[in-house]
C-alpha cells in the first residue's frame, strides 16, 4: 500500500477545503441545493478525482478511464466542484449551477455535460449501471478499469440497489467499488428512524460483497481502503463511508436540516471564514 | 384488394394461412442482429423461452446476462452497458417491461439517450388464459410519452424480425411491442420496411375509399378481413398498417384523411393514450377529421383465448365490419 506522508495529506486536506469553498460558493448563488453531503463527501471526492482514479480531464472520453457513477445525484455540488478544481472545465462555470441554460443541472444531466458517465437525481439507480459497466468491462477483456459507484446511505431503502447488489456478487465484480456515505440522515430525519439499515457492512458481507467501515473524512482510511478494494481478488468492494454531514462548517455539522437547504447571506459569510481559518490550520 | 406493391402474403385470406407469433419474429431478429453486430447483448429476466432469447442465448451464451427476476435493475445496467458501447436488448412481458420499470427507462435509459432496446414478447388480450394481471394494455402509451424513444409495434412475425434488425442498428432508445399467440403472416420477406413510415396495406380495386382503418399489431389481420367483407358489400375501404406508433407517419396519415374523411383505428390496448390517441393527436392539428376508436376501453383484461376476448372487447372481424356499417354515410 501506498502510503500517504503528512505532505500529501496536507495537499489533499487543502484542495478538499478549497472544493469545500466552491461548493458553498455555489450553493449560496444558487439559492437551492443540497448542501451537507455535498460537504460531508468532499474528502473522497478529493481523493478520488486527485489519487485514486484512472482519468484525462482534457480528454474526459479516453477509452480507457475508470468510471465514476454518482448515483445519488443530488450531492453534484462536490462532484461539478471537483470536476472543475480537476480541471475538466473552468471554475467560473460552477456559478452557473442550477441557472436556466447551465451545463450543471439541479441533479446532473449527461445531455447537457456530456462528459459525465450518467444522469442521475432518481435514487436507486446509479449501482445497477455501474454493475452494467462492469459486467461489461470484464466481458471485453480489455484494459483493468475500475468501476466507482457513490451512493447514499438513505438511498439503499430503495429495492432495487440490492437487486444490482446480488447481481455484483453472482459475476464476482471485484472491479466493482461501492462507496456508501454513511452520514445516517435523510430527508425525514436519522436514517435508523426514518428506515433503519443497522449493520450495513454485515448485510453487504451476507450478499457476497467484500469490504470495510471507515471514517471517510480522514484520508489515510480511504486511502487505505481503496487500496483494499482495488486489489480485491473475487468479490466486488464495498466501503461504508461514515462521514460528518455539512464537515467544515462546525455550527452546521450533523444537522439532517441542511440537506436540501442552502445559506443564505449571513450564513453564507459565517461559513467560509470558517473555512478559510481552516486553511491556517492545515498550514 | 392487398396493396401488392409491397409484396404481401398472397395467401392471407386464405384459411390455411401461415401462423407464427411476433415475439418469435423477434428472437429470430436478435439472433441475426447478433451475427452483424458484435457488441449485440441481450438481458433476461427469467423469462428466456417465452421471449425467445433462447435462439440469441443458445448461439452467444457469453453475451447474454440472465439478471433474475429483476427488471428495474435490467433496465439500468442495460443503460450502463450502452454507455460502455453495447446495443443492450432487454426483454420480459411488457406489465414488467415497459411496466414495473418504466421510470429506470425514463431515467437511466431515456434522459441519458442511450441505445437499449426494450422488448415485451406478451403484450395486450391476446395473452390470453393467463388473465388480466398480465394483460398489459397501457405499455404504447407508457412508452411513446417518452423523449428520445422510438415505439414500434409490428402486425406479424415477419415484420417483428426485420424491426428487431433495423432497431439494432439505430442509437436512439427504442420498445418493441410483441405478442405471445401465433397469428397470420401478413407481410413476406420482400416487403419493404423502414422504421417511421406507415403502409397501406388493402385499398379498393378502383375509386376513392369511403373509409380508412389504421391498425396496428396483428389486430392488422382483422383489420384486413373486415375490409375484404365490406368490398364485397361494396364499401370502398383502405387499411393501413401503422408499426411505428412514434415517430409517427404523419404525413401518411393526414393523407388517408383527406381521402376518405372517416378515419377507425384499431388496437389491443387502452384507446387511452394508444396508437388512436397519437393519430388523433395529428389529425386534430393537421387535417380535423372524425374518428372512430376501436381498442379496450378503459377497463382491464380476464382470462380466455384470444378469439374470445377480442371479441368481448369488440376488436375482432365482426365488430370492425359492424362499426364501418354503422358509421358510413
Amino acid at each position: 500500500m501506498e502510503t500517504l506522508t503528512d505532505k500529501n495529506i496536507k495537499e489533499l486536506q487543502v484542495k478538499a477545503n478549497d472544493i469545500r469553498k466552491s461548493i458553498l460558493e455555489m450553493l449560496y448563488l444558487a439559492g437551492s441545493g443540497h448542501t451537507a453531503g455535498s460537504l460531508g463527501m468532499t474528502d473522497i471526492f478529493t481523493y478520488l478525482y486527485f489519487n485514486a482514479i484512472k482519468h484525462r480531464p482534457k480528454d474526459p472520453f479516453w477509452i480507457e478511464r475508470d468510471r465514476l457513477v454518482l448515483s445519488n445525484g443530488h450531492i453534484c455540488p462536490v462532484l461539478y466542484a471537483t470536476m472543475a478544481h480537476a480541471g475538466y472545465f473552468d471554475k467560473s462555470e460552477l456559478k452557473t449551477l442550477r441557472k436556466f441554460g447551465s451545463r450543471l443541472q439541479g441533479h446532473p444531466h449527461r445531455e447537457f455535460l456530456p462528459m459525465l458517465e450518467t444522469s442521475s437525481g432518481p435514487l436507486g439507480e446509479g449501482l445497477s449501471q455501474s454493475v452494467g459497466m462492469a459486467i461489461i468491462s470484464k466481458m471485453d477483456n480489455g484494459i483493468d478499469k475500475k468501476i466507482y459507484c457513490l451512493a447514499g446511505d438513505g438511498e439503499l431503502n430503495e429495492g432495487q440497489n440490492w437487486e444490482a447488489i446480488m447481481l455484483a456478487a453472482k459475476h464476482k465484480l471485484n472491479n466493482l467499488i461501492l462507496i456508501v456515505d454513511r452520514n445516517f440522515i435523510q430527508i425525514n430525519g436519522s436514517t435508523e428512524i426514518v428506515m433503519p439499515l443497522g449493520d450495513l457492512l454485515s448485510k453487504f458481507k451476507s450478499f457476497e460483497w467484500n469490504g470495510e467501515q471507515i471514517d471517510g473524512n480522514d484520508f489515510v482510511q480511504i486511502n487505505r481502503a481503496i487500496y483494499n478494494a482495488k486489489n480485491e481478488k473475487d468479490k466486488p468492494y464495498v466501503i461504508i463511508a461514515k462521514t460528518i454531514p455539512c464537515k467544515g462548517i462546525k455550527e452546521w455539522e450533523g444537522n439532517y436540516k441542511w440537506h436540501g437547504k442552502t445559506p443564505n447571506k449571513e450564513e453564507y459569510e459565517m461559513a467560509m471564514k470558517e473555512l478559510e481559518a481552516l486553511d491556517e490550520n492545515i498550514k | 384488394m392487398l396493396n401488392q406493391n409491397i409484396k404481401l402474403n398472397t395467401k392471407v385470406f386464405n384459411s390455411d394461412v401461415e401462423k407464427k407469433s411476433t415475439r418469435l419474429g423477434f428472437g429470430e431478429g436478435l439472433l441475426q442482429a447478433g451475427i452483424e453486430n458484435d457488441n449485440v447483448v441481450a438481458l433476461c429476466s427469467d423469462l428466456k423461452d417465452p421471449t425467445k432469447l433462447n435462439l440469441f442465448a443458445d448461439k452467444f451464451p457469453n453475451r447474454y446476462i440472465e439478471m433474475g427476476i429483476a427488471e428495474q435493475n435490467m433496465a439500468s445496467v442495460a443503460s450502463g452497458m450502452a454507455s460502455m458501447g453495447k446495443i443492450p436488448f432487454i426483454a420480459s412481458f411488457a406489465i414488467f417491461n415497459p411496466g414495473r420499470n418504466w421510470e429506470q427507462i425514463r431515467t437511466t435509459i431515456c434522459y441519458n439517450n442511450q441505445p437499449v432496446k426494450i422488448v415485451s414478447s406478451h403484450s395486450g388480450t391476446a395473452v390470453g388464459p393467463d388473465g388480466g394481471s398480465h394483460q398489459c394494455l397501457e405499455d404504447l402509451a407508457l412508452t411513446r410519452v417518452l423523449p428520445n424513444m422510438v415505439v414500434i409495434s409490428p402486425c406479424d412475425a415477419i415484420e417483428a424480425r426485420k424491426a428487431t434488425i433495423a432497431m439494432s442498428k439505430t442509437k436512439n432508445p427504442t420498445y418493441l411491442r410483441c405478442t405471445r399467440n401465433d397469428t397470420p403472416l401478413i407481410t413476406t420477406n420482400e416487403t419493404p420496411f423502414e422504421i417511421g413510415k406507415a403502409q397501406i396495406v388493402f385499398k379498393p380495386e378502383n375509386g376513392l375509399s369511403q373509409v380508412g382503418i389504421i391498425a396496428t399489431g396483428p389486430v392488422l389481420y382483422d383489420a384486413l378481413i373486415a375490409a375484404k367483407k365490406l368490398g364485397d358489400s361494396s364499401i370502398k375501404v383502405k387499411v393501413m398498417n401503422i408499426s411505428t406508433i412514434k415517430p409517427l407517419d404523419k404525413e401518411a396519415i393526414i393523407s388517408l384523411a383527406k381521402e376518405t374523411k372517416n378515419i377507425i383505428t384499431i388496437e389491443d390496448h387502452q384507446i387511452t393514450g394508444g396508437m388512436g390517441s397519437t393519430v388523433a393527436e395529428c389529425l386534430s392539428e393537421f387535417y380535423p377529421t372524425k374518428i372512430i376508436f376501436m381498442g379496450i376501453n378503459d377497463s382491464f383484461g380476464q382470462s380466455g383465448e384470444p378469439n374470445e376476448l377480442a371479441r368481448h372487447y369488440k376488436i375482432d372481424t365482426e365488430s370492425i365490419v359492424d362499426t364501418v356499417i354503422k358509421n358510413i354515410k
